[in-house]
Order: C-alpha cells, then sequence, then structure tokens
C-alpha cells in the first residue's frame, strides 16, 4: 500500500475506458408506495411512470441516482462515469457502529458504491455531464469519494465543454471521515470553477434534503439553480437551529418555495417539468453543436459603427416614442416603466 | 512544509517529540486536554494576534448589502513593514463581548465583510492571512433567510480565485464550514493546540451518539488535532506555543505567529500568482483517501513523518 504522495488523478482516456466497463442500469424491485401526504396508494410501476410524484397531491417521493438519469435522459440511456470508486475509512472511525459495517451495509442496500452516480447523457439532445446525489446511500454524505467524483465531474464537462447537471440530495459532509469530508468542500468549489474557466453553464438540482456542506459548498453555485418543490435548503437543520437559538421556526422554514422567496433559487420546478425545462435552459445558455445560438442579421460578425448601423436598420418599429417612456398598454404589459 | 523548515524558537524540539510519540494511538486524555486548550477562555483570539503583529491596524465594517458582523474581524495592517490583509472570526471573553460577538459564529454579512476586504487586497497587490476560530457558522433562522451557504461558498470560491499570496491559520478551534470559509489558501497553518474538524465534539455527539454528554468519545473518534490535520495533508505545518498553552503567554504566541507568518509570506512571494493558483488547486484537490480498484487504499496526501520544526 503506496500512501506517501500517490498521485490519484488518472487520464480521461482510462476514466472512459471504467465507464464503458460499467453493467446495465439496475432495475429497482418493484415497489408500492403510500403517499405520506394525502394517504393515497400507488404501484411500483404507477410511481415510477409519475416519476415518483404522487399524482393527487404532488408529493414528491425519493429517487434512486441511477432513476433520475433515466428520468433525465433519452431512451438509449446513460453511459455511467467511475463507479468503482469506493470509500476507505482514514479514521477507522465508530460511532455507535463501525464506519466499515455502514459502507458495507449501504452497499447491500442500494446497490451503489457510494452516494454519487456520474455519467454522460444527452438531456433533450443536449450532451451533458450529469452528477446525480442519492439520499439512500448514507444519507447523500459527502466524504472523499463523492467529493472526488464531483470533482472529476466538473473537470471531465470542462474539458469536453459541455455542461454539468448537478442534483443534490444530501445532508451534508460525511462525518465518519472526519475532516478529511470537510475538504470536499474545498474541493468541489474549486473543482466548479473550471466550467467557469471553460465558459461552459452548471445546472444546479436542489433535491430534498440539500443540507450543511453540501449547501454551503457547490450545491450553493449553480448558473441556474432549480429546487424540487417541498425541498429543505439550509446550511443549520431545523432542529439544530432551534436547539441552538431557542427560536420558533415557522413549518415551511428552509422549504424550496420560501428559499425561492429568499432569493436563495431561480425557480421551484416540479419533477415532471424538470428534464424539460433543463432542456430548454440549455439550448438557450449551451447549444449544442449544429445549433446556431441567434441567426443574427446579415453582417452581425462585423464590427464597429457598420454593424451598429445595420442592426438598427433591421429591427422592427416600435409604436409610440421611441426615446420616451414605455407605456403600459403600448405592446409591452409587463415590462417596467422606465 | 513544503517550503522548508520555518526558523522556530528553541522549543520546536520539544513540540517535535510531543509529535513524534502520537503517531501510534493517541491517548485519549491528552487529546481531550489539548481540545480544551483550543478552547480555553484566557486564550488569544483574532484581535489579541493582529494587535500585536501589526501596526496601523485599520478595521472594515460592513458588507454594503445588510449590516455588520461583529463575529468576523477584516482590514488591514503594517506586518513587518509590508501591507497585510487580516480577517479572522472574533471571540468574546466576558458575557458581553461573547454576546457581542456572537461567540465567533459568523452570519453571512461577516463572510461578505471578508470578500470586500479581500477583492480591495487582491485589487491592490497586498498578502491576505485569515485567522480561523469558531465552533461554526451561526445557526440562525436570519443567517439562513441571508444566504448562509451561499456566502460561505462564495467566499471559498473568491479566496481561490485570489491572485494575491493566502495564508490561514487556525489559531483555535476551526469547526465546520464556517470556518472554511476563511480557510482557502496556499499554506494552511494551524497551531499546536488548535483543531480543525468537520464538526464540533459537541454536534457530532448530538447527532451520531444521540446524546448530548458524549463530546469526549466524539472528540476521541474525529481525532482534529493539529498533528493529524499535519497527517493528513489538511494543514502544511504546526505552529508551535508557549509551554502550558498559547493563553500562558499571548505575546510570545504572538511573535512566533508573527515568525511563522513572515517566513511563509516570504516563500508565496517568491512564486508567481498562476505558480500560487496551481498550488491552492492541488493541495486541496488530492485530499482524501479512498479505494481505488487498482491501487487498494490511496492515502493521497497522508505523511508519515511529523512535522519539520
Ligand atoms: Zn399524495
Amino acid at each position: 500500500m503506496s500512501r506517501v504522495g500517490r498521485n490519484i488523478t488518472v487520464s480521461i482516456d482510462r476514466l472512459r475506458h471504467l465507464g464503458h466497463r460499467q453493467d446495465r442500469p439496475r432495475r429497482i424491485a418493484s415497489d408500492a408506495s403510500t403517499c405520506p401526504k394525502c394517504d393515497s396508494h400507488y404501484s411500483g410501476d404507477e410511481m415510477r411512470r409519475n416519476l415518483r410524484v404522487c399524482p393527487a397531491c404532488g408529493y414528491h417521493f425519493p429517487v434512486t441516482a441511477r432513476e433520475r438519469l433515466e428520468q433525465l435522459g433519452e431512451p438509449g440511456g446513460y453511459v455511467e462515469l467511475w463507479s468503482d470508486l469506493r470509500a476507505a475509512d482514514p479514521l477507522q472511525f465508530t460511532d455507535l457502529k463501525p464506519y466499515a459495517d455502514r459502507i458495507r451495509e449501504a452497499e447491500t442496500k442500494t446497490g451503489m458504491n457510494e452516494a454519487v452516480v456520474c455519467a454522460e447523457i444527452e438531456v433533450r439532445r443536449v450532451p451533458c455531464v450529469a452528477a446525480i446525489m442519492d439520499f439512500s446511500f448514507m444519507g447523500g454524505s459527502m466524504g472523499a469519494v463523492v467529493g472526488e467524483k464531483l470533482a472529476r465531474a466538473c473537470e471531465h464537462a470542462a474539458q469536453k465543454g459541455i455542461p454539468l447537471i448537478i442534483l443534490s440530495s444530501s445532508g451534508g459532509a460525511r462525518m465518519q471521515e472526519g475532516t478529511l469530508a470537510l475538504m470536499q468542500m474545498a474541493k468541489t468549489v474549486i473543482a466548479l470553477d473550471a466550467l467557469a474557466e471553460a465558459q461552459v453553464p452548471v445546472i444546479m438540482i436542489l433535491a430534498h434534503p440539500t443540507t450543511g456542506g453540501v449547501w454551503a459548498s457547490f450545491a450553493s453555485l449553480g448558473d441556474v439553480t432549480y429546487a424540487e418543490p417541498g425541498a429543505l435548503i439550509a446550511f443549520s437543520g431545523p432542529r439544530v437551529i432551534e436547539e441552538t437559538t431557542r427560536e420558533v421556526l415557522p413549518a415551511d422554514f428552509g422549504r424550496a418555495e420560501r428559499q425561492l422567496a429568499n432569493g436563495q433559487v431561480d425557480a421551484v420546478v416540479d419533477r415532471r417539468e424538470l428534464a424539460a425545462r433543463i432542456g430548454r435552459v440549455l439550448h438557450i445558455l449551451a447549444p449544442p453543436d449544429g445549433e446556431a445560438l441567434v441567426a443574427g442579421p446579415p453582417g452581425w460578425a462585423q464590427g464597429g459603427a457598420e454593424r451598429v448601423g445595420r442592426v438598427a436598420q433591421s429591427l422592427p418599429s416600435l409604436p409610440g416614442k421611441i426615446m420616451g417612456r414605455i407605456r403600459p398598454g403600448s405592446g409591452n404589459d409587463d415590462g417596467p416603466v422606465a | 512544509m513544503s517550503g522548508g523548515k520555518p526558523d522556530g524558537p528553541s522549543f520546536v524540539r520539544r513540540v517535535t517529540g510531543k509529535l513524534g510519540r502520537s503517531s501510534g494511538v493517541q491517548v485519549d486524555e491528552d487529546l481531550w486536554a489539548s481540545i480544551q486548550i483550543a478552547r480555553h477562555a484566557e486564550r488569544p483570539y483574532t484581535l489579541d494576534y493582529i494587535n500585536r503583529i501589526t501596526s496601523d491596524f485599520e478595521e472594515m465594517h460592513g458588507d454594503r448589502l445588510f449590516g455588520d458582523d461583529p463575529a468576523i474581524v477584516a482590514g488591514f495592517g503594517r506586518f513587518n513593514d509590508r501591507p497585510v490583509a487580516f480577517v479572522g472570526q472574533q471571540k468574546g471573553r466576558d458575557t458581553n463581548e461573547r454576546t457581542y460577538r456572537n461567540f465567533g459564529m459568523a452570519s453571512p454579512e461577516g463572510y461578505r465583510k471578508s470578500m470586500r476586504v479581500m477583492e480591495i487586497a487582491n485589487r491592490m497587490g497586498m498578502p491576505i492571512v485569515t485567522l480561523i476560530d469558531t465552533p461554526g457558522a451561526f445557526p440562525g433562522a436570519s443567517a439562513e433567510e441571508r444566504g448562509q451557504g451561499g456566502a460561505i461558498s462564495r467566499s471559498m470560491q473568491l479566496m481561490w480565485r485570489l491572485n494575491v499570496p493566502v495564508v490561514a491559520v487556525v489559531i483555535g478551534e476551526g469547526s465546520s464550514g464556517g470556518a472554511l470559509g476563511l480557510g482557502i489558501a496556499d499554506r494552511v497553518l494551524m497551531l499546536e493546540n488548535s483543531t480543525y474538524s468537520v464538526i464540533s465534539p459537541e454536534g457530532a455527539s448530538a447527532i451520531l451518539w444521540r446524546d448530548a454528554s458524549q463530546a469526549k468519545r466524539a472528540a476521541q473518534a474525529f481525532k482534529p488535532t493539529a498533528a493529524n490535520c499535519y497527517r493528513w495533508g489538511v494543514a502544511d505545518a504546526v505552529i508551535p506555543e508557549p509551554p502550558g498553552g498559547a493563553h500562558t503567554d499571548h505575546g510570545q504566541a504572538a511573535e512566533i505567529l508573527g515568525q511563522y507568518l513572515q517566513r511563509t509570506l516570504l516563500e508565496l512571494e517568491a512564486q508567481t500568482p498562476a505558480e500560487r493558483r496551481v498550488v491552492r488547486r492541488e493541495r486541496f484537490r488530492r485530499l482524501g483517501p479512498l479505494r481505488d480498484p487498482e491501487g487498494g487504499v490511496a492515502m493521497a496526501s497522508g505523511r508519515d513523518a511529523p512535522p519539520p520544526g
């Protein structure tokens, strides 16, 4: 076992090779569900068809990472990346039970190696890299493997020049990896900047819950940030706040809808609209090759006064006084009155 | 530390010897005692160091967005005839001051004030030193509604982007994202008795053991000492404290910190901004062991040796 100075960065080619070796997405056993909000009962098939949203009341059930990829992607699926990385136990950590046992149990329960699944995927014909967290694996907590896979996803998307979609569902840093889990916050924040440098957008989806060190790192740094209805989004959870400050919190504290009002997210998006919404914004921010962003007027690419003149000529004439105020009722009812 | 051996005072050997002995299983009581020293009521706080190692310190106030957060001190001063920006969490010593400083638990305004000062320093080509000492960011509803998570993440993002040399020093307790929010640096130094952890022992006790009285056990499980952080690659150097701990002699503690800062800044100033940014990214990129399918356990940056003295 070589400990000192071991370089864990591997070439993209080798990573791709590892990715293609992966199994087909695992089918989850058909599981019937009862809605905790309205008590309606559904078969597993109904749930899957409805993207695990209660048709009666709109309650959003948890979804596994691989089912999320199927929901977001095209038929034909996705190529999973780096799925063979697994957690180490640097502290030989034991709380009420050993960390090593917790990992084994989570692996058995979920059929996954870790709390994030990364893949290459097409969302509404836009090739993307996706990193989807899964709360069912140790509360979606971020240890060294989650940090490493997220960092690789950032670097991979930046290197390919394609958008990155991250879906967070996590209680925060993985306590059982101690200080090194905390450091994954730094790692992911820095890695995310590779996309800014590559001028490639990051779409952040905040699913229930997105809290602690995940919210205080990469999850609050999306270019476009959508939250699922009812998702708890907070650095400190309600229980910690109530115990520390004796504040009495409103029932919707930290919930997606309230965080929209607080200015913390761009929109609350129903899961059944999510793929279409991501696709729509990606076609604006990062149109795939061969799809022009703007069919500009002739000479658009030319500089200087000539271009300005041509653009001005090509504009439709506006009703009313050009230099005056834009009046309500003059074809721009919702517009600002300047 | 990657950049050689700082000129430490004579008792560095004593510290090194102690670290050497602890390379096996650390004695429970030693570890707990060290954690108590890190949070000692008489331990020097951020302003105690700033006032001793700088002259003409000018403190800045307010984030220009909402308010001023007394839990974070930020400003500019002269350090060894060089302008340097200092930022750090500030604890209070008596009840009134503790309340005023919110126990060193910062709100979004604190991180945003820090970012404002760092942006000025970056523009002026001034190195930045952060002093970390907090049980965590403030867990309050108002802080959440004003974007506590985004304030911390943006502070980290800004620190990563800086062109000037950045040194972070954990001077007391460095707990959770509230600490790391000031922790993205070219070099991370830790005082001998300081701790750096994902959560405070009390917080971990309540969450993992579901019993608030298990803080000692939690501390033993996390082992968040300076020596261990050095071994994990989280800290680049351990700064010795006066015998018995920094609280026994604020003047000497500040003098030693000043020596380490001077040495570290000289090293960093010899590098270009581009070189520093590569190292800054890599030092965080490699942290965290994992099982590689081919390589067994990979401790990416672990060190076997005790810190250089
Ligand atoms: Zn329902």
